[in-house]
């Protein structure tokens, strides 16, 4: 057993958390087991801090887990029902924002976004319906680029470009209007150099970068977040808890 | 001892496809339980064409043509408690997947181009409800208390809700019970 | 026809030295050199430049002024700020589409010409205001539109227009220690050279300058502290030490022109309404030029970047022979007043129509020529700001206080204003007065005191700093404009009684939500949900329920949301709310429920197509 010194932690909810140099709230959190509720951050990939829902209360200040570093004796809170509240009403914006027809998508049951608005108990989208008209790009032979189901969290966009070292993603435009856009003159995802084993394929939150063939394959029962809520499933790539 | 006052409750569907209603007589045996306490008004159960006063009216379905908006008018008036069953209740669900499609050439795949069709012609009966621009949920049109996802909903979670609503709890769904799909 | 030539791009991309973080720059030369920006022109630069056509794809599509479609030979934009639309803005804006043939965001038929809105440019004082081909038209009127149709129609060239179309007054109506007071160009810098960076630094502390652009940050902590951090270490550490644009971000470009720190003037002035960076950049542009180069003794900089928000594309010429005269002075370049080791020089760039670029780590981004979005902070730029270097970044009005500080010690300085706020502040005021224009006033005067200095005795509100300010009703008008009351950037909008509040947070909730970056979620969906319900209100739809909405909007926007734009956007609504609650409920159909669309509209496509128009073909709205 390790001890701790109390330089080496913080306080999250009322638990010790130890974190090392350089860490972010949100990494040291989930290497202690403790899940903050997130959608743009993925552990393999430089954090972001767009989506806000890991937002938490640093010593009453707030600020997103994800970005923030770790620092000693910091006093964190995250599982308040205000900032609860504020994480559902952000998960509903990106509901009205897109078109997200469960029923209908392939990624439901595995889907982040999904699992993400069950964990925080959200039964509507609530807020009006913005009903955008986006694009499906069905020109890639092995990959579906479903737009109505982006989040934009950037999460293709930093695998493409600081994994796979090809660029395939971007967003463009800007507010309300900002759209994934792809590395071709023509705007098309078969014009690009995407593969199907791309890390930027696989890194998708939602059912907006799908392989092609593979819809529906597991059946309903059996899907990642069917019995589990999405704290309890810990995302690929995620550090085993350290243990203490 | 005095029975207490059954609730009594109104169901319709909109723009859904009855799979809530389904799902609904899926409870199976423990719609008796349930008829216990409650009593049905306007409903396809029931074949009551109109809706009265009603404690609870249980809405399946989104709000795709004028005739829906009526529908849920009538409902929202007349029920203390105006509950969204389903997904398309709540979001518009698979009829909102023409969204994204023109109204026009909605029309036009329907009575011009369709499979089978010759000289097609858009109707123009009173009769016919007429189509909204877009499919909407039904908390986009009237307020609406309460919020039961599912495509459909499980018996289960329908059991759960109405049993704690004819309790007078806070509905709460288990983590099974709470899908979208 | 147009006055577009072809484009010669590996010209334009020599010019900027061929370095992808001018790539804002670039596209700008080629927008305003050909009127568009290509598809193919995006390819052409991603192999000149060997970036990836994607990341072009997103900064041309990020900023507002860079389309790809034709805009014409004669491009119209209308500032749409609420003083514009006091002063006629929409009647004036439909006459010269009239006298145009043509309907606003669609090219003439003839292709000669586009008229649509943009956020106020900067020109309160004499609204209404357009932009033609980016060069500022102000103080429109039936006949100023007239000529400009007849010169459209004739197709002649813009520089051959009448030049007192462009003719832009600075209308100072009260001057001070920064307007009306003479500078001799070098003197705070010989004050700096002679006293030492120490004791400068230690002047601006007593003199306690606090940043003009709005959130008041002490300017001598600012550079003290840019001062410490240590630069171009990050050149020699390792790439994966290389710190991430937004933290996580596109990384920056490094490669380095200059020394390791860097000076920033900020001259993005996007808050509708201000308009002083202006006057000053116009007519002061030594005091602020020397202002930075005093920051660049201090802090030890090389290189000085200022960026000139695109809308005042008309001051760069002038701003660039200020540059070279100063150059030729010794005032910048190499061993400046022949002080050894002393080399410093300025750089312009200019925006292109995004208002969150006056945010400081969007703007850093937009010099590095990606889209501005803000960065995640800390660190802050003083420590890693342009190109991953430490950086001062400070407000126009900021520098060209330092300049006096310099020159002329701190206790000049202090001996205006309140303890907590020390000096001038330029005031922009516009509106409902007689006298709109700049007055320099002591900082802790009342907005009383400005009321009547610009005449405006019918007045009833005044938006302090724009709208991501404050609104105070009559009953405050005692209040001070200091940072320990009002803080402001230096808008002061005037409303009379007259004036209906409602509408003017609607036109700020419609200026947002065209300005959010849409980086966050809170701020790119919040906004555009603001602005919705409030059109909704506008049309007599709104109910109660959706006054609670807004409110819970507000809360989101200040919880969550990544920036000051996002936290403050919601502000116009929940104060004019609060204080003109009579221009709200006047509104409200119905104290419950109204449906978010309207019921009757959305039946009109399916009444088109079926030529129906029965009683069940219609939905009353209640
Ligand atoms: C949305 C937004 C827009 C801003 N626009 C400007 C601006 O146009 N000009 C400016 O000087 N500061 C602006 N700021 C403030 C800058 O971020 C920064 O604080 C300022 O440039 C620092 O300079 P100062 O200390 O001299 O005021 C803006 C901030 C935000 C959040
Ligand atoms: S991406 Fe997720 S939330 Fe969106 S439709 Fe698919 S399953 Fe539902
Ligand atoms: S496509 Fe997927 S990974 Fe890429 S930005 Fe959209 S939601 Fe994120
Ligand atoms: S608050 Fe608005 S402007 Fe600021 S980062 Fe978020 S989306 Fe961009
Ligand atoms: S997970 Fe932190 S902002 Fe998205």
């Amino acid at each position: 057993m390790v001890i701790l010194t109390m330089d080496k932690t913080f306080i999250l909810d009322g638990k010790t958390i130890p974190f090392e140099e350089g860490e972010t709230i949100m990494e040291a959190a989930s290497a202690a087991g403790v899940y903050i509720p997130h959608l743009c951050h993925h552990p393999e990939f430089k954090p972001h801090g767009s989506c806000k829902l890991c937002t938490v209360s640093i010593g009453g200040r707030l600020g997103a887990s994800c970005t923030n570093k770790a620092a000693a004796g910091m006093v964190v809170e995250s599982e308040t029902e205000a900032l609860n509240a504020d994480r559902r009403a952000l998960t509903q914006m990106l509901f009205v924002e897109g078109n997200h027809i469960c029923p209908s998508c392939e990624k439901s049951g595995n889907c982040q976004l999904q699992a993400v608005a069950y964990h925080l108990d959200m039964l509507t989208p609530h807020f009006t319906h913005f009903y955008p008209a986006r694009d499906i790009d069905a020109s890639h032979p092995d990959v579906l680029l479903e737009r109505n189901r982006c989040i934009l969290c950037e999460l293709c966009v930093r695998a493409s470009r600081d994994v796979d070292g090809k660029n395939v993603f971007g967003i463009g435009g800007r507010g309300i209007k900002s759209r994934l856009i792809v590395n071709s003159a023509s705007g098309r995802l078969a014009d690009t150099n995407l593969s199907v084993t791309d890390r930027a394929v696989e890194v998708c939150p939602t059912g907006a970068i799908l392989r092609k063939r593979h819809g529906f394959t597991v059946p309903i029962g059996r899907r990642l977040y069917d019995h589990h809520d999405i704290a309890e499933v810990p995302v690929a790539g995620m550090k085993e808890p350290r243990s203490s | 001892m005095t029975e207490p006052k059954k609730l009594r409750v109104a169901t319709c569907s909109l723009a859904g496809c009855f799979g809530c209603h389904m799902s609904l007589l899926d409870i199976d045996e423990k719609l008796f339980d349930l008829l216990k306490v409650v009593e049905f008004d306007r409903s396809p159960i029931t074949d009551i064409k109109t809706c009265g006063p009603c404690d609870i009216g249980i809405v399946e379905g989104g709000v795709c043509n004028a005739e829906n908006v009526h529908v849920l008018k009538e409902f929202r008036k007349n029920c203390k408690v105006l509950v969204a069953m389903g997904a398309c209740a709540i979001t518009g669900g698979i009829p909102a997947l023409r969204n994204n499609v023109d109204l026009w050439d909605c029309f036009q795949e329907v009575y011009h181009y369709g499979i089978g069709l010759e000289n097609g012609q858009i109707p123009n009966d009173p009769e016919l409800p007429l189509p909204f621009d877009k499919v909407h949920p039904i908390n986009e049109v009237v307020r609406i208390d309460y919020f039961l996802p599912g495509c459909p909903p499980s018996a289960d979670a329908i059991w759960q809700f109405l049993t704690d609503l004819a309790a007078g709890r806070e509905p709460k769904l288990d983590y099974e019970m709470l899908h979208y799909d | 026809m147009t006055e577009h030539n072809v484009c010669d791009l590996p010209g334009i991309v020599a010019r900027w030295n061929n370095d992808p973080a001018n790539m804002v720059q670039i596209l700008r030369d080629v927008q305003e050199s050909c009127g568009t920006i290509p598809s193919d022109t995006l390819d052409q630069l991603a192999k000149l430049l060997g970036v990836p056509r994607v990341r072009i794809e997103a900064t041309a599509s990020f900023y507002h002024f860079f389309h790809a479609e034709s805009h014409g030979a004669y491009e119209i934009l209308f500032s749409d700020n609420i003083i514009d639309h006091m002063a006629g803005k929409e009647e004036l804006k439909r006459y010269l589409c009239e006298r145009l043939w043509l309907e606003p965001r669609k090219l003439s038929e003839d292709g000669l010409v586009y008229v649509d809105d943009t956020a106020d440019i900067g020109l309160a004082d004499q609204a209404p205001s357009m932009l033609v081909n980016g060069y500022a038209v102000p103080a429109l009127d039936h006949s100023r539109l007239d000529l400009i149709a007849e010169l459209i129609r004739n197709r002649k060239p813009l520089a051959d227009w009448p030049p007192m179309l462009f003719e832009i007054p600075d209308n100072i109506r009260q001057a001070g220690p920064l307007t009306g007071e003479a500078f001799t160009p070098g003197a705070a810098l010989l004050a700096t050279i002679a006293r030492g960076t120490d004791a400068t630094l230690a002047e601006l502390e007593a003199a306690n300058l606090r940043g003009r652009g709005g959130a008041g940050f002490k300017t001598a902590t600012k550079w003290a502290s840019c001062r410490k951090a240590e630069g171009e270490a990050q050149e020699h550490a390792g790439p994966s030490q290389v710190l991430p644009g937004p933290l996580g971000g596109e990384p920056s470009v490094a490669r380095f022109s200059g020394g390791a720190h860097y000076v920033v003037c900020n001259a993005d002035e996007g808050e509708p309404g201000t308009f002083k960076d202006r006057v000053l950049l116009n007519s002061h542009a030594d005091l602020v030029f020397e202002g930075m180069t005093v920051c660049a003794r201090v802090i030890g900089a090389k290189q000085g970047l200022v960026y000139l928000r695109g809308e005042y594309r008309n001051l760069l010429e002038k701003l660039k022979s200020v540059l070279a005269r100063r150059r030729e002075k010794g005032l910048l370049g190499k061993s400046i007043l022949g002080e050894q080791g002393f080399d410093f020089d300025i750089e312009i760039h200019l925006g292109a129509g995004a208002y969150i670029c006056g945010e400081e780590s969007a703007l850093i981004e937009s010099l590095e020529g990606k889209p501005g979005k803000p960065r995640n902070r800390p660190p802050f730029p003083d420590r890693c700001g342009y190109r991953n270097q430490p950086t001062v970044v400070n407000n126009v009005e900021t520098f060209a206080c330092a300049a006096r500080i310099a020159e002329r010690g701190s206790a000049v300085f202090t001996a205006l204003g309140t303890p907590q706020s020390t000096g001038s502040k330029l005031i922009s005021v516009s509106g409902d007065c007689q006298r709109p224009g700049i007055y320099e006033v002591p900082f802790g005067v009342t907005v009383r005191q400005i009321l009547i200095e610009c005449g405006a005795e019918d007045a009833h509100a005044v938006q302090v700093s724009g709208p991501s300010g404050t609104c105070i009703s009559f009953r405050e008008f005692d209040r001070i404009i200091a940072f320990e009351d009002l803080p402001t950037a230096g808008a002061f909008m005037v409303f009379s009684r007259e004036r209906d509040m409602f509408e003017v947070a609607r036109n700020f909730t419609h200026f947002f939500a065209h300005e959010s970056c849409g980086f966050c979620t809170p701020c790119r969906v919040g906004t555009s949900l603001l602005r919705n319900t409030m059109d909704k209100l506008a049309a007599g739809k709104g109910s109660a329920y959706d006054m609670n909405e807004m409110k819970n909007i507000m809360h989101i926007l200040l919880d969550m949301a990544h920036c000051g734009l996002g936290h403050t956007a919601a502000n116009p609504v929940v104060q004019t709310m609060e204080k003109f609650p009579d221009a709200y409920e006047k509104r409200l159909m119905k104290l419950d429920f109204e449906p978010a669309f309207d019921l009757d509209g959305a039946l009109s496509t399916a009444r088109l197509i079926t030529g129906r128009d029965d009683e069940w073909a219609h939905l009353a709205n209640d």
